[in-house]
């Protein structure tokens, strides 16, 4: 499906610093009645992405992530139940499940000899049930389902619609009684890098010959058509041929599929 | 025996700025001055004699091939031809006294007249290779006015010779570049010896790749540098092969990009002007042809450097000389030579297809056109150019570490590095090839790639033994080409005329010694091979057309430049022509036009075999090419068969028939023809159906078994196109011929066996034209171009579940909320995805498993926040235990993942539930014996749960409380009435209970 690029601008417009929860998405459903929720959530997701890209640092300071700890915990000796992180995240304008993340990483450094490993960190997350502290506990896991764009949860929901989108454009090609060598096949035959399918017989579409296809299932922003350009895409093309096609979930108008 | 003063003129300059000896007044071409008109009446009788005798000489020197570059002579004949005026020099002599006008010493050309005079003369013995110059040439000469005004005869001959040359040469070099597929014989891991190797290949792929594209975009920028750009990055990534393995596939990849981005096999569809192909289709074939041209007169460099260019890397070699040049890498060289000599040696060995010695004159004759049609002059072409282009690259890496600008300054020194150079062994045994080239009678593919590879050799390599040797050998066999004499089985005209270009060529360039061609003359005698061995080779057939040899010698269309800045009067100005261009517009480039459905199949067709192994593209070519000629055979041998059985036996009704018997042959066979040669038409239909019915089965019979079912038919399907198009094309341009050929063989039997008059009258008149039946359109080979896919996303398992979670875990506004009825769809979905599984990937399942035991806890603490009147904010009881008991029959039957049941009891959970007032453990206690009745848990993992529970920090009460849930777990190992426990559990003042028992 195709959005065009004002359209797209229109919505980007609409999320300027504005926090990643259901409630945001909600308002813009309301403003945007024509376009799907999944649409939104993904072209949501995608600016808050690159809000978060351009901020990341400041929150990362040694001073800032003081800042915050104290804060927090403040917060919770005056109201254990109330949501303290998340509301912490909202101010800030960051992400809850990063902010959560911080004050973790910071809360373990404290309370345990050595410095918490990265895949400690991520199990605590994934299941917040781990965190040693109670309060903690809940304050974390607040943050993660009340996001909806960051965190495990999220991470798990995108991975599985990637895969549904391959799923159904496996379905397709086969309906449309296409020839192709799917990621597996390709890496049995030794591929060094792999796109979901290569064509076996390459087709046209609008003009433009196509050998193989990537599902992104994501919105095809300008930024991420240049993102995946560099990360993948060329690294398809060198082994394959000049021609490649994207289905994003929707791509805009003005937008080149080379 | 020397060259004429003049050709000293331009001979190193490439222009006349050069003193001749004696001072004389000079031809002067620079275009500040208007060209003075030439008058054959001004030259007198006496130097017209003399000019005629020295026009002469100087032809038949030409013509012996004593001059080293014949085509250094042509452009300086073709200099005078176009000088505008005489300039004196500045210590130019008094004119001759009357006394002396005929010595030596007095000049030969003493104005513009004598110039043009003599050009003439020597023109005028020289037709014949002026005649296999391209049709632009010819054109500019034939309208050439002094030329016209000198020899009218000469004038209408060229006319003659340019209008029956098909010779159109179009140097546009179009290049796409296209990267070298993964094939995953060659570079799949089992190539490479370890992870580690193949994963640094794969990363080198697309750094080589990154640079490549950034050559492209930048390196026609001013100021853009190479080494600076791009040096370190190309060291960097040289410096990560470091296993010899790797090198060697890096280096195939390399050759690899190298041929497919630099040779042009006959200009095959490139990209013009870099635009998108469905922007050009708009123009038009005939529009398209045009802006080709003119992107190539923008675009191709206006001079190549003069008649006598020293070797360059044009266009993409330049990406590849400055990559191996920036790399500095030993070993990269060490195997670029050891694959470049490698597949020079595979390809100099090639088989190329002769004609065979045929039985059936007619038969060989048909097979030769068909093939001709179908690229063997292609093929050579292609082969030869790669040969060409591996060569000059091995030349350049093996001569490298000698390259210097200038030659050693003294004898001392020059001996000693002679000494130094004459034991190392040459990189590829050249002459062996050079002498097993010449026996086989195959020079004309050999010598152009040996003289690209010695056009970059260093000043010393001439004067070693073993090259010596080498341009001893071709020296000789410059001498032997003489154009003039035309052999049967000798070499063919225009593979003369490109051997002797490019060895004249080679002879002029720097680092080859100037006095080498005068010197060098007769040494050859201890290494003469037997050029005139008798049998036929390559280079008997063929195979150079003009194209090739302008391909091959770009420095022959000086020649044309040098014309046409002679018909614009502006030679000043780098030798630019100018002529009207007409603009012309995309018009509607809005409305994007439909590309033509068959260029799109073509590019598809392209595109599929791209990313095939090479073999199918060959096995699909050799299928067509083989059955389009079997087609010819098999139409000769049943349709024309037939019909010339019709001619027999309409020719008897006519003999038999009274009153006819007398009738002119010729007549006889008109009639028989006209009334024939209409069945012609039948040929291409059923062409069509031959090569429909043989193709499949061929390609089918000589493709792997395992080709992929889609493949295979495509494949089948172009053969089939391939195959038909060649057969249609060459029987829709020759079928009339070849009926009107059998049936005259056959009248001529039949009116032999009649009587004795001579059928022979009427033959000479021979066939006439091909009729211009319809040229069959191609089937389409590929499936059509397909409409856009579009789906609707039917996401089953995306948010909904965290929303609940978010929505139970707050912070929520007032009116926000779930209604039951919206739990139990969520749970109806959920079950029926568990049970599809089709989009299920199994971390997906196990976040679901996970949500929907933090669902179950929210149940069990009564936290889900309920959407009704505000009084009732609670899930009804009978409601969540309806849910749980949905949950538990989700966990045992439709889970396949291990579903984290033990979180239920994770004190965060049991917070949740701790929260609540009034706190209500019936839930609880009922789902964990359900667990334990459903086999989902086992009493010892929940009696540890709860022992650990216990452990943790709680509020006194709660301690109590969940002590007492311990001991009820604990006491009802059978659960007889769970429902009634329960509710005992849940009287009001629940407290003073647990607190009594």
């Amino acid at each position: 499906m195709i959005l065009t690029k004002a359209q797209y601008e229109e919505i980007a417009q609409c999320l300027v610093s504005v926090p990643p929860t259901r409630q945001s998405l909600r308002k813009l459903k309301q403003r945007f009645p024509s376009q799907s929720q999944a649409t939104l959530l993904s072209i949501f997701s995608q600016e808050y992405q690159k809000h978060i890209k351009r901020t990341h640092a400041k929150h990362h300071t040694s001073e800032a992530i003081e800042t915050y700890y104290q804060r927090y915990l403040s917060g919770v000796v005056k109201d254990g139940a109330a949501p303290v992180l998340l509301e912490l995240a909202n101010e800030m304008d960051y992400a809850p499940s990063l902010m959560a993340r911080i004050i973790l990483e910071r809360f373990l450094q404290e309370h345990e000899e050595t410095p918490p490993s990265k895949s400690v960190i991520n199990s605590m997350l994934r299941d917040p049930s781990q965190i040693p502290d109670g309060v903690l506990a809940n304050q974390v896991y607040q943050c993660i389902v009340n996001d909806c764009c960051y965190g495990p949860l999220v991470d798990c929901i995108k991975h599985a619609i990637g895969h549904e989108h391959e799923v159904l454009l496996r379905d397709l090609l086969l309906e449309k009684n296409l020839s192709f060598l799917d990621e597996d096949q390709l890496r049995a035959k030794g591929y060094d890098k792999t796109p979901d399918f290569i064509l076996q017989v390459p087709v046209a579409v609008e003009g433009h010959i196509i050998h193989w296809i990537e599902s992104k299932a994501s919105f095809g922003d300008e930024c991420s058509h240049h993102a995946y350009l560099h990360d993948q895409f060329w690294s398809y093309w060198n082994r394959s041929c000049s021609s490649y096609h994207v289905t994003m979930r929707k791509r805009m108008g003005n937008q080149q599929s080379y | 025996m020397a060259s004429p003063p003049g050709a000293e003129v331009c001979k190193r300059s490439g222009r006349c700025s050069g003193r001749s000896a004696s001072g004389s007044p000079l031809p002067d071409r620079t275009g500040h001055l208007a060209a003075e008109p030439a008058d054959p009446a001004r030259v007198s009788s006496r130097q017209r004699q003399r000019l005629r005798l020295v026009a002469l000489v100087y032809s038949a020197v030409m013509a012996e091939n004593l001059v080293p570059n014949l085509f250094l002579e042509l452009y300086f004949v073709l200099q005078l031809l176009t000088a505008r005026r005489m300039v004196a020099t500045g210590d130019s002599h008094p004119d001759p006294g009357p006394g002396a006008p005929d010595s030596v010493g007095s000049p030969l050309f003493r104005n513009v007249h004598d110039c043009v005079f003599f050009a003439v003369q020597v023109l005028e013995r020289q037709l014949q290779v002026l005649s296999y110059l391209d049709k632009g040439t010819l054109k500019l000469l034939a309208e050439n006015e002094r030329l016209l005004c000198f020899s009218p005869a000469l004038q209408s001959r060229l006319r003659a010779a340019y209008e029956g040359s098909v010779a159109k040469v179009s140097l546009a070099m179009p290049h796409s570049a296209q990267a070298v597929s993964f094939q995953p014989e060659t570079d799949n891991r089992a190539n490479f010896s370890s992870d580690r190797a193949f994963h640094t290949f794969k990363k080198q792929r697309d750094v080589f790749y990154e640079v490549l594209r950034e050559w492209e975009d930048h390196h026609e920028e001013p100021g853009w540098d190479f080494e600076k750009g791009l040096g370190s990055r190309i060291r960097a990534m040289m410096g990560q092969l470091s296993a010899a393995c790797s090198h060697s596939h890096f280096v195939r990849l390399f050759q690899k990009q190298l041929l497919q981005m630099c040779q042009d096999p006959g200009g095959a569809a490139g990209v013009v002007l870099g635009e998108a192909p469905d922007v050009l289709s708009m123009l038009g074939a005939d529009k398209l042809g045009r802006l080709r041209r003119l992107q190539e007169r923008l675009l191709a460099p206006q001079s190549s450097g003069g008649p006598c260019p020293p070797p360059t890397f044009p266009g993409c070699q330049g990406f590849f000389r400055d990559f191996i040049l920036s790399a500095s890498s030993f070993q990269f060289n060490q195997h670029l030579m050891d694959s470049l000599s490698l597949k020079i040696q595979e390809l100099n060995g090639l088989t190329l297809p002769q004609p065979e010695p045929s039985e059936d004159e007619g038969e060989s004759d048909v097979d030769w056109q068909v093939r001709q049609n179908g690229g063997e002059r292609r093929q050579f072409a292609v082969v030869m150019l790669s040969l060409r282009l591996l060569a000059k690259f091995l030349g350049f890496v093996a001569f490298l570490p000698y390259r210097g600008p200038e030659p050693p300054p003294t004898r001392e020194l020059q001996d000693s590095i002679l000494a130094l150079r004459s034991q190392v062994p040459p990189v590829l045994d050249v002459r062996a090839l050079l002498q097993q080239g010449l026996q086989a009678r195959r020079a004309v593919l050999t010598v152009p790639w040996l003289v690209e590879f010695l056009s970059l050799a260093d000043h010393i390599v001439p004067l070693l033994d073993y090259y010596r040797s080498i341009f001893g050998l071709l020296l000789h066999l410059h001498r032997s080409l003489v154009l003039s004499e035309e052999s049967e089985g000798g070499m063919c005209f225009l593979n003369k005329l490109l051997l002797l270009a490019v060895l004249g060529w080679l002879f002029q360039i720097p680092t080859v010694p100037e006095d080498l061609f005068f010197l060098e003359e007769g040494q050859a005698d201890g290494l003469e091979v037997d050029i005139e061995a008798s049998g036929r080779g390559l280079d008997s057939v063929p195979v150079v057309d003009q194209h090739l040899l302008y391909t091959c010698c770009p420095y022959i269309g000086e020649l044309r430049k040098l014309l046409a800045s002679w018909v614009s009067g502006s030679s000043g100005r780098s030798g630019g022509f100018v002529r009207k261009i007409t603009p012309t517009t995309t018009t509607g480039l809005g409305a994007r036009l439909p590309q033509t459905i068959q260029g799109l199949q073509a590019q598809l067709a392209q595109a599929f075999f791209h990313n095939q192994p090479p073999s199918l593209r060959r096995t699909v070519e050799f299928v067509a090419e083989r059955i389009g000629s079997n087609c010819v055979k098999h139409i000769k041998a049943t349709l024309v068969a037939d019909l010339v059985c019709q001619a027999e036996s309409l020719l008897q009704e006519q003999l038999v028939s009274p009153g006819q018997k007398e009738g002119d042959p010729a007549q006889l066979l008109e009639s028989l023809c006209s009334q024939l040669c209409p069945h012609g038409a039948q040929a291409l239909s059923q062409a069509r159906e031959f090569c429909q019915k043989k193709s499949p089965g061929a390609v089918r019979a000589l493709l792997p078994e395992e080709t992929p079912a889609a493949v295979l038919s495509s494949a089948e399907n172009i053969a089939v196109g391939l195959a038909t198009e060649k057969a249609c094309t060459w029987l829709s341009a020759n079928i009339t011929a070849l009926i009107r050929r059998e049936v005259k063989a056959a009248v001529s039997r039949a009116l032999r066996v009649q009587g004795p008059e001579p059928a022979a009258r009427g033959e000479r008149r021979g066939c006439s034209r091909a009729s211009s039946l319809a040229v069959c359109a191609a089937i389409s080979p590929l499936p059509q171009p397909q409409p856009q896919p579009q789906h609707d996303s039917s996401s089953l398992c995306s948010c909904p579940h965290q929303d609940v979670l978010a929505l139970a875990a707050g912070p929520r506004d007032p009116e926000e909320g779930v209604s039951p009825e919206h739990v139990e769809q969520l749970l109806g979905q959920l079950s029926q995805m568990l049970q599809c599984r089709q989009y299920l990937c199994p971390p997906a399942e196990q976040h679901l498993a996970k949500c929907s035991v933090e669902l179950a806890s929210l149940l069990v603490a009564d936290q889900v926040p309920v959407l009704g009147p505000p009084a009732q904010h609670q899930l009804e009881r009978g409601q969540a235990r309806r849910f749980l008991n949905m949950l538990l029959s989700l966990w045992k039957d439709d889970f396949q993942v291990p579903v984290p049941l033990q979180l239920l009891l994770s004190p965060r959970n049991m917070g949740l539930l701790a929260a609540t007032r009034p706190r209500q453990w019936d839930l609880l206690l009922f789902l964990l014996r359900e667990l334990v009745e459903q086999g989902l848990m086992g009493r010892a993992q929940i009696e540890a749960c709860l022992g650990s529970l216990r452990e943790a920090q709680w509020p006194e009460d709660i301690s109590k409380e969940l002590a007492t849930l311990f001991s009820l777990f604990l006491a009802e190992p059978h659960i007889p009435e769970p429902q009634l426990r329960a509710r005992e559990l849940v009287q009001p003042n629940r407290g003073t209970v647990l607190a009594q028992s």
